[in-house]
């Protein structure tokens, strides 16, 4: 992971001194969208394919298959304990691109910018999105800007899109789980979520949550190197565990249990989650996969993953049964069953 | 002690269940008077712990179910108008009105905002002296006591653009209800343990001494609801009525006495109408004389807005313990969490949300052998 950008000695280069602000010119197409593609965006981004200033990256991608995917990032705040919109959006597509097996080869960049935005705010969002572009060894190869009147955006919208190359032989798919298969996590759920909330909601914890933003492309490709048989591969994001795996359950047309005592959750997130009456099995991660692997794949799955930094705290947290078609079931601490639905529309926090 | 792991030990519940069971002779019917109860008993699948003869009857404790309709029409009528920034907690946005939720106002541009404290609104109010900021002030005893404080305070800083719509709730009048109704199946109460930490239990002597009934103060967690019931068995099977605290972590007999004192200042009893149930007498808080003037009600002229209730939705029945949520007809079908016909599909304390997330209506086979 890439150190949090350090602004200590950043300065804001010459020409845009005189725009401490974006203003709707920066969108323009014109001198001053130069001068901030000049002395903002390639600074931070800089690599041969971007630096050629093409209407199109032109790219080397083999043969093969390839994974295309996009994105877009809307996050409020901007930054969060543990990340910020710019790192989200690097690891969000890279993870959209690693769920389907792919090796991330490159990623698009569009800004939306809102009038008003202070510059150096910006700067430190692309500065962030580089390092973690960087620290993946992903390069941003286009880009776009644009700039919305005041009012009619959150400060800074961000797409991303991406292409990768998937190896002969890799097939995740998402109605490819069979009866007997066994369901893992890579790690403790609902962090990013959580930690986006308390700081909406100015709540502070003693432990603080802080998100898991993280590009899980290596993380799968250890899978992939081990040869461990997966079926399916997807980020909980939003909507969290509990709509991945009833999506999986639908589309591969079989049950889901699992073992509820065993799903990995850090206490903080579960004390936050019991105080806003949020379910952690509903709250977005940005840095955790589950996965379906064979029957005799399990153990040997979840031995890659904790050997990975970002899968130590990986659990075997159930399995995949013919019986109960499309439904997710949870074996609760104390004995009971339950279903585990599929999140209806916004969680809402409860009154007491 | 973390207070969080400890009351969610398996093999404890386990040995609770079958101290449970092994007490039990014949059929008994305990209502669980709070929606968190309820919330917890069916995620937890406590219920299935239990031998057959215990029956857990849903109680009317959820505060977003039993708000009146004509209470969210007000509200609606006051969030629409352009001067007011209407504050709520979270669960109220999605409850339907008699045409619309609070979602739907901020959709057509009303200035709808989820607070998590109703001080916060005060703040707010502060903020913007131009607008009035109202309260959706609901709830039982639990939520009373910061919203008599958020009262008090926009009183002393003389924050005149800070109102509150009330609709408060008491659980003892209710208890006295449900006994009271000649279809009662009700042997024994749990009582809600976060209620009980405001007000105590002196209230309940005289209730049990009335219908002779078992009072069990009871927490939210799997282990503190099997204790209560336990307790509650124990006391029916020794033919015993008294009121017992099974939540001494949090509950005294006294309960917050400065809390008890500021309600008392800030609200008076009255006559309170309970949605799906309908009018209980001194079942409710509004404020009292002194601080007329933050009554959202008086000062938006909204008080001859009545409402009349979906004939379909059979919430009354489900609040009183006399139908289980699956067994109304409109259930999972013309009435789900994502268009609901009343209150009790909404909140996920509500007892239709509950069972219907739970997937009490979907038949789960053979979960345990797999």
């Amino acid at each position: 992971m890439s150190a949090p950008p350090n602004f200590d000695n950043w300065t804001c280069p010459l020409p845009l001194r005189d725009y401490p602000n974006i203003v709707l010119g920066h969108g323009s197409g014109g001198k001053l969208s130069s001068e901030l593609i000049e002395h903002l965006f390639m600074p931070a981004l800089g690599n041969p394919t971007l630096a050629s200033l093409r209407d199109s990256a032109v790219i080397d991608a083999g043969s093969g298959r390839l994974a295309f995917t996009t994105d877009s990032f809307v996050v409020r705040p901007l930054f969060f304990p543990g990340g910020c919109i710019g790192d989200l959006a690097v690891y969000g597509t890279i993870n959209d691109l690693a769920m389907s097996g792919a090796k991330p080869l490159c990623l698009s960049a569009a800004f939306i910018l809102e009038e008003g935005l202070p510059t150096a705010t910006l700067a430190r969002i692309v500065e962030a999105l580089a390092n973690a572009a960087r620290a993946a060894g992903v390069p941003i190869v286009t880009g776009d800007t644009k700039v919305v009147e005041k009012g009619h955006g959150d400060g800074c919208y961000i797409n991303t899109s991406g292409i990768g190359t998937i190896a002969d032989g890799v097939d995740f798919a998402p109605d490819k789980a069979r009866p007997g298969d066994r369901v893992l996590v890579s790690g403790a759920m609902g962090d990013h979520g959580m930690a986006v909330l308390s700081v909406r909601e100015g709540l502070e914890f003693d432990s603080p949550i802080t998100s898991d933003t993280a590009p899980l492309h290596e993380l799968v490709q250890a899978l992939v190197a081990a040869k461990v048989d997966v079926r399916v591969l997807r980020d909980p994001t939003r909507g969290g565990l509990a709509s991945s795996l009833n999506e999986i359950a639908a589309a591969s047309r079989v049950g889901i249990l699992l073992d509820e005592g065993k799903i990995p959750i850090h206490s903080a997130v579960r004390s936050a989650g019991d105080l806003l009456g949020l379910d952690p099995l509903f709250v977005a991660n940005e840095g955790k996969l589950v996965a379906i692997v064979a029957p005799e794949h399990g153990d040997k799955a979840l031995e890659v993953l904790r050997g990975h930094p970002l899968g130590r705290e990986a659990a075997l947290i159930g399995s995949v049964t013919a019986n109960n078609q499309g439904l997710v079931a949870a074996r609760t601490t104390i004995g009971g069953t339950r279903v585990v639905p599929m999140l209806t529309g916004e969680q809402l926090p409860r009154i007491c | 002690m973390k207070y969080l792991e400890e009351f969610r030990n398996g093999p404890i519940a386990q040995k609770l269940a079958a101290e449970i069971r092994r007490a039990v002779t014949r059929p008994w019917g305990i209502m669980e008077v709070c929606g968190g109860q309820t919330h917890s008993i069916i995620r937890n699948g406590i219920d299935q712990l239990l031998p057959p003869e215990i029956e857990m009857i849903h109680g009317p404790g959820c505060p977003v179910c039993v708000t009146p309709l004509e209470m969210i029409d007000k509200a609606l009528a006051i969030a629409s108008r352009p001067e007011v920034i209407f504050c709520s907690f979270g669960d109220m946005l999605r409850v339907p009105g008699s045409e619309k939720d609070l979602f739907h106002v901020r959709g057509e541009g009303g200035d709808v905002r989820v607070v998590y404290s109703p001080l916060d609104a005060v703040v707010l109010a502060q903020k913007n002296p131009d607008r009035e900021v109202v309260f959706f002030g609901i709830g039982f005893e639990t939520t009373a006591p910061a919203n008599a404080m958020a009262v008090k305070v926009a009183a002393q800083q003389k924050v005149r653009n800070f109102s509150l719509l009330v609709s408060h709730v008491l659980v003892p009048p209710a208890i006295a209800a449900v006994m009271s109704s000649p279809k009662c199946r009700v042997n024994a109460f749990l009582a809600a343990g976060h209620v009980c930490s405001v007000m105590g239990y002196w209230q309940y002597p005289p209730l049990v001494e009335k219908f002779h009934v078992p009072i069990v103060v009871t927490g939210f967690e799997p282990l503190d609801l099997l204790d209560g019931i336990r307790r509650a068995v124990l006391q029916l099977e020794a033919g015993k009525a008294e009121v017992e605290n099974a939540y001494e972590r949090v509950v005294s007999e006294e309960g917050n006495r400065p809390a008890q004192a500021l309600l008392a200042d800030v609200f008076e009893e009255g006559d309170r109408a309970w949605r799906g149930i309908g009018v209980i007498p001194r079942s409710g808080w509004r404020l009292s004389s002194k601080y007329a003037e933050f009554d959202a009600e008086k000062k938006f002229s909204v008080g001859d807005i009545h409402s009349v209730e979906s004939p379909r939705c059979r919430s009354g029945e489900v609040l009183q313990g006399l139908i289980k949520p699956h067994q109304c007809e409109a259930f999972g079908k013309d009435c789900t969490p994502r268009k609901p016909l009343g209150a009790t599909m909404v909140s996920s304390e509500g007892a239709c949300a509950a069972y219907y997330n739970y997937g009490r209506f979907v038949p789960v086979d053979a979960l345990v052998q797999t």
